[in-house]
């Protein structure tokens, strides 16, 4: 279980303060898909970065099954928003997703075969020798998810992984990662300013405020478990809950505006 | 462009300078240039396999022994004070004044302590060309991308995996600059400090030949330290296309997204 | 992590402070070392010794007309080589034929070591400037036709073709199109060869013995006047820091209207 209780991030510099995030407080359950949506700009990065331990919050805690996050825990993998520069372009597609298991101390014949079932799993069998930069966009993030999918995460955090690829190649992917979340049984945090893919993807959606940062309010949705890019998002239920979730966005923008 | 006009394009103005040479010179009677068959008649003389054995290879030898060595040191320091930001600012000015030494100067006072043996003559190349590939490397180490950095830091790639395979590779192509400017630098203080004080070498030789007025055989001597300056560039570049394939190909795909 | 912050003073972090720290600190080491009798005295004296030396150099006429032959071989070869250059890249970028005609000689003159015409310019100009000259010319003349060259590939086709498309004249074509793009590799350049230059003068005028402070720093080597010839070296590094920061000054300033100052090409 993640846990997340009264985290607040004030940045220092000099003499400024900026208040990135308030007092956040929630938890996700494991095996859970949780959808974090805010505005943009409402610190959604910052509150990501102190989750995966890359940065230490002022005040309030995060937990991950129990045990306190200070630096980068153990079971935790995640997936950048910039692929292009989270991948290293320096090494092949397979020495890319490998290193972290080598760094794990898994034995070879495992890595081989971590390697290739989390390739295989994203579809890319057979770019194992290309270099990242070779490949597209929405490839070279399914590259990405594999070293995330390989790595054997209890927790797989998410950045906004699909904001900087196109439409259908956005909705492949949003697929992808529901049909890994379901196989693999981990619990999945993904953050996105995209109210539709947070409904589309999440079990539960949780809505940030504008920053300083709080939670806004947290929705269940109640929408079959078996979804795809045509009929979930046709659903009335499916709109009644993105209109809601805008709802409450447009109310977070609106408290910021006073 | 088919392979024989390149080949007639790459070699004629060669061809034509060549002949232009040897034509011009045929008739001169001119002490300072000699006919350009006189040129290459001293050449094979005075560039036998004993005598190359004897100047050439003492000369490649301090050259390779130098170089060696001031990479090393450049990398290493290189590295340790590209991490450290505070060190970085309280070095970086005496370093820049350093490499603002013209390298030449060093061999007066490195004659000092070191005397006019081998031992002068590696030092000076270290100290000469140190610089550019210390501060280079620097520089590489300060730009390595910030996600870059999380990425290998969030799946736990510590201590030498992150040293030699992130953060290494990632200020490869600043290394490799530095590389560059300090072999011509090292090239330049192996003829000069064989120019001030040696028993033997190319620089010795040329200088020799230069003040006993064997003019044929000192413009063989130019020849032949401008065969090498152009073979080691070459072998340069070679090693340089083979280690940094892949930053070629994500420029090359850079350029090609606009 | 933020109580030690508070500890100490912010301006304690600042890279100005930390670099003049630096600086002292390599100052106060060089005057110790002698002191405490780590290295001789001989062979390395001590701050204070090295700024008398300066101090007296600076009272002497010689040390200023030495100045002043370093710094006119330095302007003037960098002058023709900048412009021998330019006019060369040009004339070479701009006409395919003749591109391709010389890159391979380009590629085999280039790489040939500058120091291996000194017994040629010892020959040809005795120990006369012109000797430096020669040097500083053929060192400086590669790195600005290389940077030229690079900036004239980097035309973009469209807009040549515009022009083309307009009928511009070739001159028209030069003067708005390549010019223009070709301006930031041409100022990398001569920054670039504005370093090279300087260690060409005080190489040639040290080994060959043309007038200038190379000249100076091999005569006091040889009359063992070493702290002066530590402070003649501080001097030529002091030199090369400001024409370093002159000529990236310069050429932000220059540039300032450009997008961007691109990044150099590694040559």
């Amino acid at each position: 279980m993640l846990e997340v209780k009264g985290l607040k991030k004030v940045y220092r510099s000099g003499s400024r303060e900026v208040e990135a995030l308030r007092d956040l407080t929630f938890t996700v359950d494991n095996g859970d898909l949780v959808c974090l949506v805010g505005p943009s700009g409402c610190g959604k990065t910052t509150l990501l970065r102190c989750i995966s331990g890359l940065l230490e919050p002022t005040s309030g805690d995060v937990k991950v099954n129990g045990k306190a996050v200070a630096g980068p825990p153990p079971g935790m993998a995640v997936v950048f928003q910039e692929y292009g520069r989270s991948l290293f372009p320096w090494m092949s597609v397979r020495d890319n997703v490998e290193l972290p298991l080598k760094q794990k101390k898994v034995s070879k014949p495992r890595r081989a075969e971590l390697v290739e079932e989390a390739l295989d799993a994203v579809g890319l069998t057979g770019t194992e020798t290309a270099y990242p930069w070779q490949l597209s966009g929405g490839m070279q993030q399914r590259v990405a998810i594999a070293r995330a999918v390989a790595y054997e995460p209890e927790t797989l955090l998410m950045d906004e992984p699909f904001a900087a690829v196109d439409a259908q190649t956005r909705a492949d992917l949003e697929d992808l990662v529901r049909k890994l979340w379901q196989r693999l049984k981990v619990t999945v945090l993904f953050v996105t300013h995209d109210i539709d893919e947070a409904v589309y993807l999440g079990r539960r959606v949780v809505m940030l405020s504008s920053s300083p940062t709080v939670v806004q309010d947290e929705l269940v949705i109640d929408l079959p478990a078996e979804r795809d890019q045509l009929h979930t998002r046709a659903d009335p239920r499916f709109i009644e809950l993105r209109t809601r979730v805008y709802e409450q966005i447009q109310l977070a923008k609106k408290a910021a505006a006073k | 462009m088919t392979v024989a006009r390149r080949l007639l394009f790459a070699a004629a103005l060669p061809v034509v300078l060549f002949v232009g040479w040897w034509v011009l010179s045929a008739d001169s009677e001119s002490f300072y240039s000699p006919p350009l068959s006189e040129i290459l008649t001293a050449f094979g003389n005075t560039w036998t396999l004993a005598a190359i054995k004897a100047e050439v290879v003492p000369s490649l030898l301090r050259l390779f022994a130098g170089y060696l060595l001031a990479s090393i040191a450049g990398v290493g320091l290189g590295l340790a004070i590209g991490l450290n930001r505070r060190l970085r600012a309280t070095l970086e000015p005496v370093l820049e004044f350093f490499r603002a030494i013209p390298p030449p100067v060093l061999v007066p006072v490195i004659m000092l302590f070191a005397g006019i043996g081998d031992g002068m003559k590696v030092i000076v190349i270290v100290f000469g060309c140190v610089w550019p590939i210390l501060l280079n490397t620097v520089e590489g180490v300060r730009a390595v991308d910030s996600v870059v950095l999380e990425t290998a830091r969030s799946y736990r790639v510590t201590g030498t995996a992150r040293l030699t395979k992130v953060i290494l590779p990632s200020a490869g192509p600043q290394i490799v600059t530095g590389l560059r400017q300090a072999l011509s630098i090292a090239i330049i203080l192996m003829v000069i400090s064989e120019m001030f004080a040696a028993s033997n070498g190319l620089g010795f030789t040329i200088v020799q030949f230069q003040r006993s007025f064997a003019i044929p055989e000192m413009w063989s001597g130019i020849i032949l330290l401008g065969l090498l300056g152009f073979a080691l560039s070459l072998l340069f570049r070679l090693a340089e296309k083979r280690v940094l394939r892949w930053y070629e190909g994500l420029r090359e795909a850079q350029r090609r997204a606009g | 992590m933020t109580s030690v912050r508070r500890g100490n003073p912010a301006w304690l972090g600042h890279p100005a402070f930390l670099g003049s720290a630096g600086l002292a600190g390599l100052l106060l080491l060089i005057e110790l070392l002698p002191r405490l009798g780590v290295v001789d005295e001989q062979y390395l004296p001590p701050t204070s010794a090295i700024l008398a030396a300066l101090a007296d150099e600076a009272g002497t006429g010689q040390f200023w007309i030495s100045l002043k032959d370093t710094l006119v071989a330095w302007g003037w070869g960098l002058f023709i080589a900048v412009a021998a250059g330019v006019l060369a890249g040009i004339l070479i970028g701009s006409v395919p034929v003749l591109r391709e005609l010389t890159a391979s000689t380009i590629e085999f003159l280039r790489p040939i070591p500058s120091v291996a015409l000194i017994p040629l310019a010892v020959l040809l100009f005795g120990t006369e400037i012109g000797s430096t000259l020669l040097l500083v010319c053929y060192a400086a003349f590669w790195q600005v036709l290389v940077q030229v060259l690079y900036g004239v590939a980097d035309v973009d086709p469209v807009a040549y073709e515009t022009a083309r498309s307009y009928r511009f004249s070739g001159w028209a074509r030069i003067r708005y199109v390549l010019w223009p793009t070709a301006l930031p590799y041409v100022f990398t350049g001569v920054r670039l060869a504005a370093s090279v230059a300087l260690i060409l003068a005080i190489t040639a005028e040290l080994v060959i013995g043309s007038p200038g402070l190379g000249k100076d720093i091999a005569i006091a080597q040889a009359s063992q006047a070493v702290p002066t010839m530590y402070a003649l070296i501080v001097v030529t590094g002091v030199l090369g820091v400001l024409i370093n920061l002159l000529a990236r000054t310069g050429e932000r300033r220059l540039l300032a209207w450009h997008q961007s100052v691109r990044g150099e090409v590694a040559v």
